[in-house]
């Protein structure tokens, strides 16, 4: 294969290397400058960086392949990525893509034959209240409509640079349509870092404690129990002990606002309007497990909150809420880092996350060791969901019995929950722990609500007939999400989507989930094209289980878990699909002689099937 | 009288008789195998259509029309259809194509590739037509076993035979599916 020569890479790539200190760990955050520079990462940028960083090569051409929003084959000038969540799908994404494309003449996936535009799909963007959506060179578009594409058009084909497009183009509002103690009651900067300060560490963990706080991430581990974990972490390895208590400062807090998950956006309003209460939290947790240094792991699609998280970080250093002698404590240093991501669901999974940070392929590690012991850099760390650091500071601030007294028994506080489908009120709704279903659906004025899907694709699906569940860890987790479906609309298209976004998501690391992601895909595609039989229904089973059971992270082993619900709640959507009771073929055999009936101009008998 | 003999009969498809060499190397229990079966259509017989058999082993995947019509007349002929080796599971190596398309391929051999007379692409209707992908069996017809390897060695083929025709669930050891 020839390569595009690429003579001036040299002094475009120099200030890049130079702005990220040469240092290997930012080599993801050095790829996205040179993807923005040159719309591709080209092979002689990857030479370039290869020796610069004195890594290996097939290092960076590995970080390069693995994350969606970088491209070592040339995309447009302008880059449309369109959301393809079934929310965008149900606002018509799939039209007003196609409408885009025609518009501009170019094939979806496909570069235009002048280099201006290229226009393709990609997950969620986190805008599902606001949809249907797409990124425009990695900007959050919002509310697309066919008037708002003509004026893209317009705007794409005038060589308009994306910085000078109109902001109502970009436009996102927090739609926050429920707020408790989290949303509705502000609390000054500093505030939780004073009552900590007042308190002590220790106090505070037993804060914490009695909180009963649980991860917010879906996994609904203690958070206090991470971390003192953290805090003790105590690591032999190899006869010699490479952390103790109190022992080594090096401990890292990283805040994981990596919000893959398709549906949810509660994460994207708190960053937007409630910045300093996350980044309260982390500072409380860092004086609580002894950490110097946080990272704020800032999903890619979220870019544009970049330049105003930074301006929150730089306030709060001039107020002394970060950095060295943080409120004039000798011995508190912290300082936070906002790490972007670059388009990867997979980096939502703590380790991967940890991988990402660190500059390589967001690939999940071996556990364990658990990253509390074995974390960044192989140093212990805290990795806790946006929402998580937002209640630990509000904890911190108004002790342990006060949240413990919100939700139920083993659910304390309330959740934030982000509703889209088919509501008239589609946003943020805060309940305490322990609401139904059903008020929920009341709330946000579902119109003959048929199904939930509840924490996205790797949740649970809920049918009507279980509307009187509750948001809790007792009965249905959830990370967020919360998508409603009305009777009319097919369950197996929200299945369909699924499958195809964890096909696509799929890290490719273990065989089970990269194999088994794609054959789900291939036998609801099949379904889907009017070739299914119940043996693929019985096929699905048995995959599900396969996914379930021998995936090496969370993404395989909750792959399956969209159809198999939807297998057992609704075999009506898949049944009535089917081709038939006896085999059928997985595609058309006739058609699939076409091509070669053109190429060869036959006709004849054999020419047919 | 004695007991019938299973009918067995085999084919390659889009496959390169890899699996089938490696039938081969059963070596002299290919003795006691006759014992047990009589063969149907195979290479080793020369029939050129299969008739009713108890098993049918097919080696391949299917990439082109003719392959098809192979495929089901032994799928309507065999009471037990397996799959043998990379190609029949997968497509396997001629599946290497399917990211090329047809047109550019066949312009490619015939047309722009000198040394060809006429520069046209043949058409002989005796020449069976291609698909524009190469397909893993089961996606044809059903399929009851697969026999995975490439090819799986003689051992492993053994192993699945003597199961099948005594009436067990064919189970191959770790070390007979392990291939590295």
């Amino acid at each position: 294969m020839d390569r595009p020569e690429t003579p001036d890479i040299a002094p475009l790539l120099t200030p890049i290397l130079a702005h990220h200190g040469h240092d290997a760990s930012k080599l993801l955050q050095i790829l996205r400058d040179v993807q923005d520079a040159c719309h591709i990462i080209p092979a002689g940028a990857i030479d370039l960086i290869a020796v610069h960083l004195g890594v290996p090569r097939v290092n960076v051409e590995g970080v390069a392949g693995f994350y969606s929003f970088l491209s070592t084959r040339p995309v447009g000038e302008y880059q449309v990525l369109f959301s393809g969540n079934i929310t965008d799908q149900m606002l018509g994404q799939d039209d007003l893509m196609q409408y885009l494309c025609n518009k501009l003449w170019v094939e979806s996936g496909k570069v235009s034959e002048d280099g201006l535009v290229s226009i393709a799909g990609t997950s969620c963007t986190g805008m599902c209240d606001q949809g249907p959506a797409a990124l425009v060179n990695g900007w959050a578009l919002t509310n697309l409509d066919r008037n708002r594409l003509d004026l893209i058009g317009e705007l794409i084909r005038s060589r308009k640079p994306v910085a000078e497009w109109p902001p109502m183009l970009f436009e996102t509002v927090d739609n926050i349509r429920r707020a408790d103690v989290l949303l509705g009651e502000a609390l000054a900067p500093g505030d939780a870092i004073r009552a900590v300060l007042a308190r002590g560490a220790r106090k505070t963990l037993a804060e914490m404690d009695n909180s009963n706080l649980r991860g917010r991430g879906g996994a609904g581990f203690k958070t206090a129990s991470k971390w003192s974990f953290c805090h003790a972490a105590i690591v032999e390895e190899e006869g010699h002990v490479i952390c103790d208590i109190g022992g080594h400062p090096e401990r890292f807090i990283v805040c994981n606002a990596d919000e893959g998950e398709p549906g949810t956006f509660k994460d994207r309003v708190l960053l937007n309007s409630y910045a300093d209460l996350v980044f309260e939290g982390m500072t409380v947790g860092a004086r609580v497990v002894g950490a110097g240094k946080g990272f704020l792991y800032l999903r890619g699609e979220y870019r544009y909150l970049l330049g105003q998280l930074e301006g929150v970080l730089k306030r709060r250093r001039e107020a002394g809420l970060l950095g060295d002698n943080i409120l004039g404590q000798a011995d508190f240093n912290f300082d936070i880092e906002i790490h972007l991501g670059a388009g990867a669901y997979i980096c939502g999974e703590e380790s991967a996350l940890i991988e990402s940070l660190e500059g390589k392929r967001g690939r999940p590690r071996n556990r364990p060791p658990f990253p509390v012991t074995h974390g960044y850099q192989g140093r212990p760390t805290v990795v806790d969901n946006v929402e998580t650091f937002a209640c630990a500071a509000k904890i911190a601030a108004q002790g342990g019995a006060w949240f413990a007294a919100l939700g139920t028994a083993q659910s304390t506080g309330t959740k934030l929950l982000s509703v889209s489908g088919d509501v008239s009120r589609p946003g943020i709704y805060e309940y305490p722990f322990g609401v139904t279903v059903r008020q929920v659906l009341a709330d946000c004025g579902a119109e003959d609500p048929y199904a939930v899907q509840i924490s996205g694709p790797s949740g649970t699906t809920i049918s009507w007939k279980e509307f009187d569940r509750r948001i809790a860890f007792e009965d249905l987790p959830t990370a967020g999400a919360f998508m409603v479906f009305k009777r009319k609309r097919d369950v197996f298209d929200a299945v369909r989507n699924f499958t195809h976004f964890f096909a696509h998501e799929s890290c490719g690391f273990c065989t089970p989930c990269r194999v088994g992601t794609a054959l789900q895909q291939k036998i609801i595609d099949k379904i889907h094209s009017g070739h299914g039989t119940p043996s693929d229904l019985e096929e699905l089973k048995r995959l599900g289980h396969l996914l379930k059971t021998m995936s090496h992270c969370g993404l395989g082993s909750s792959a399956a878990n969209p159809v198999l619900d939807a297998l057992a709640k609704f075999p009506d959507a898949f049944e009535r699909k089917l081709a038939g009771l006896a085999f059928e073929p997985a595609f058309d055999l006739d058609g699939a002689l076409e091509t070669a009936r053109k190429i060869t101009g036959r006709d004849d008998e054999w020419a047919h099937l | 009288m004695s007991e019938r003999k299973i009918r067995l009969a085999t084919c390659s498809l889009a496959g390169c008789f890899g699996c089938h060499m490696s039938f081969l190397d059963i070596d002299e229990r290919l003795f006691d195998l006759v014992e047990l079966v009589e063969f149907d259509r195979t290479p080793l017989t020369d029939i050129k259509h299969c008739g009713p058999c108890d098993v049918g082993i097919v080696e391949g995947g299917v990439c082109n029309a003719e392959n098809v019509h192979v495929l089901k007349e032994f799928r309507k002929n065999c009471k037990v259809l397996v799959a043998i080796g990379a190609c029949a599971i997968n497509g396997g190596l001629p599946s290497l194509r399917n990211n090329i398309d047809l047109w550019d391929c066949f312009q490619e051999v015939y047309q722009y590739e000198g040394g060809l007379e006429g520069g046209v692409v043949p058409n002989d209707p005796e020449l069976p037509l291609p698909f524009d992908k190469v397909h893993p069996i089961y996606e044809v017809v059903k399929v009851d076993f697969f026999l995975p390897g490439c090819p799986p060695s003689g051992d492993a083929i053994w192993r699945f035979l003597t199961d099948l025709l005594a009436g067990r669930e064919p189970k191959l050891d770790y070390e007979q599916l392990h291939f590295d």
